[in-house]
């Protein structure tokens, strides 16, 4: 059996120990928007946060997140997540939208360690989220805009 | 035969072929393509895959001599790709038997634990884990309590086995070690140790680390010599 805090409730886990946190998310907890892309990864789809670090749920077993506080963008708050959810609204960040939870998951986690990063830092954070319809451009734009509304 | 009725039955011909393949290929899913062949396959040859014991070097009675073939042999383990793939002369990782760069190409960053928002730990937990997905060549994610990259100043990639030896003797170069704590790191430390529980699909450097181990002790003890290249 596996504690742990699930955005911010208590949660318990009692199946296999080697269960991906990404299944007991999104079956368990019934939680669909973080998404399951390559099941590798590689891809960023299934990005939390994990104890406020980002991780890869689909290769995160449950058994590993004992104590743990997990963080999924039904949850995920505070200046940088608002700023990050007006900026990528404002222009209309995704295309198709699958990858776009993992996206934003980096994203915040950049600007919580970083509030002014350069394109540099921005492709050096995003570079294991994988876009299909590459909005690679406008993505870097929003995090750019986030990252100017949280200097005042 | 008039044209039109040789067309008809040219028609009927083919549809009767082609009908039965068109059936078929509805009934069942289509082929799983062949595994494609890896760009170097693991190293096959034993003579790479053990460590030979102390005991073997105990016929060269130079001294200077015994401590450098000791060493030498310590090299299958330095040089494997599972060592040099996180001691690389650039900022980026490399992987598998080839060490080709990482992906996602990741970065180093200030204290080799990658960059904001794309830290090592956001996919390397404290243990190997295997994949659920199915993956031709990622069978599982290596992850150690410790994963992180070598500092730039011990980068092992493109050097010599001599360099690498005058390297890890180097206190500027390797962690302020004296030889004894460069010994017990080489015999004890558990990310060193992962090299031989690399996780599944993933080839392990020879031998095992009790051996790597006493090979150090015995390079230590003939004097610590190094090879010249």
């Amino acid at each position: 059996m596996v504690n742990f805090t699930l955005n911010g409730r208590e949660t318990t886990f009692d199946g296999d120990p080697d269960t991906p946190l990404l299944w007991v998310i999104r079956d368990a907890e019934r939680l669909t928007g973080t998404k399951y892309g390559c099941g590798i990864a590689q891809c960023g789809a299934c990005t939390v946060h994990v104890d406020g670090m980002t991780a890869r749920s689909c290769i995160t077993p449950i058994s590993a997140l004992e104590g743990s506080s997990v963080t999924t963008i039904e949850a995920i708050d505070g200046p940088e997540a608002k700023a990050v959810q007006a900026a990528w609204s404002a222009i209309d960040v995704p295309q198709c939208g699958y990858c776009q939870s993992g996206q934003i998951m980096s994203a915040v986690s950049l600007l919580q360690f970083n509030p002014a990063p350069s394109d540099d830092d921005i492709d050096g954070a995003m570079v294991g989220n994988i876009c299909r319809c590459a909005t690679y451009k406008r993505i870097r734009q929003a995090i750019h805009d986030a990252a100017k509304t949280l200097e005042g | 035969m008039s044209n039109a009725t040789r067309l008809v039955r040219a028609l009927v011909i083919a549809s009767g072929l082609a009908l039965p393949t068109a059936a078929l290929a509805q009934d069942r899913a289509p082929e799983a393509p062949a595994p494609s062949t890896p760009a170097l396959p693991a190293s096959d040859q034993n003579d790479q895959k053990t460590l030979k014991p102390v005991s073997a070097f105990d016929g060269i009675q130079d001294e200077t001599e015994r401590s450098i073939a000791i060493f030498q042999e310590t090299g299958k383990v330095l040089l494997h790709p599972r060592c040099v793939n996180c001691h690389p002369a650039g900022d980026r990782p490399l992987q598998g038997m080839d060490m080709h760069l990482h992906q996602p190409p990741v970065q180093r960053g200030e204290a080799n634990f990658g960059l904001p928002g794309m830290m090592c730990n956001t996919c390397h937990g404290p243990k190997n884990v295997p994949v659920v997905a199915q993956s031709e060549d990622i069978r599982s994610i290596p992850g150690n309590p410790n994963w992180h990259l070598a500092p730039i100043e011990m980068a092992w990639q493109g050097r010599t086995l001599g360099d690498i030896c005058r390297q890890i003797k180097d206190q500027d170069r390797n962690g302020g070690k004296t030889l004894a704590e460069l010994v017990e790191h080489m015999a004890k430390d558990d990310l060193v140790g992962w090299g031989w529980h690399p996780g599944k699909g993933r080839e392990p450097v020879p031998g095992t680390q009790k051996q790597f181990g006493e090979l150090y002790e015995a390079w230590a003890a003939t004097g610590a010599h190094c090879p010249q290249s």
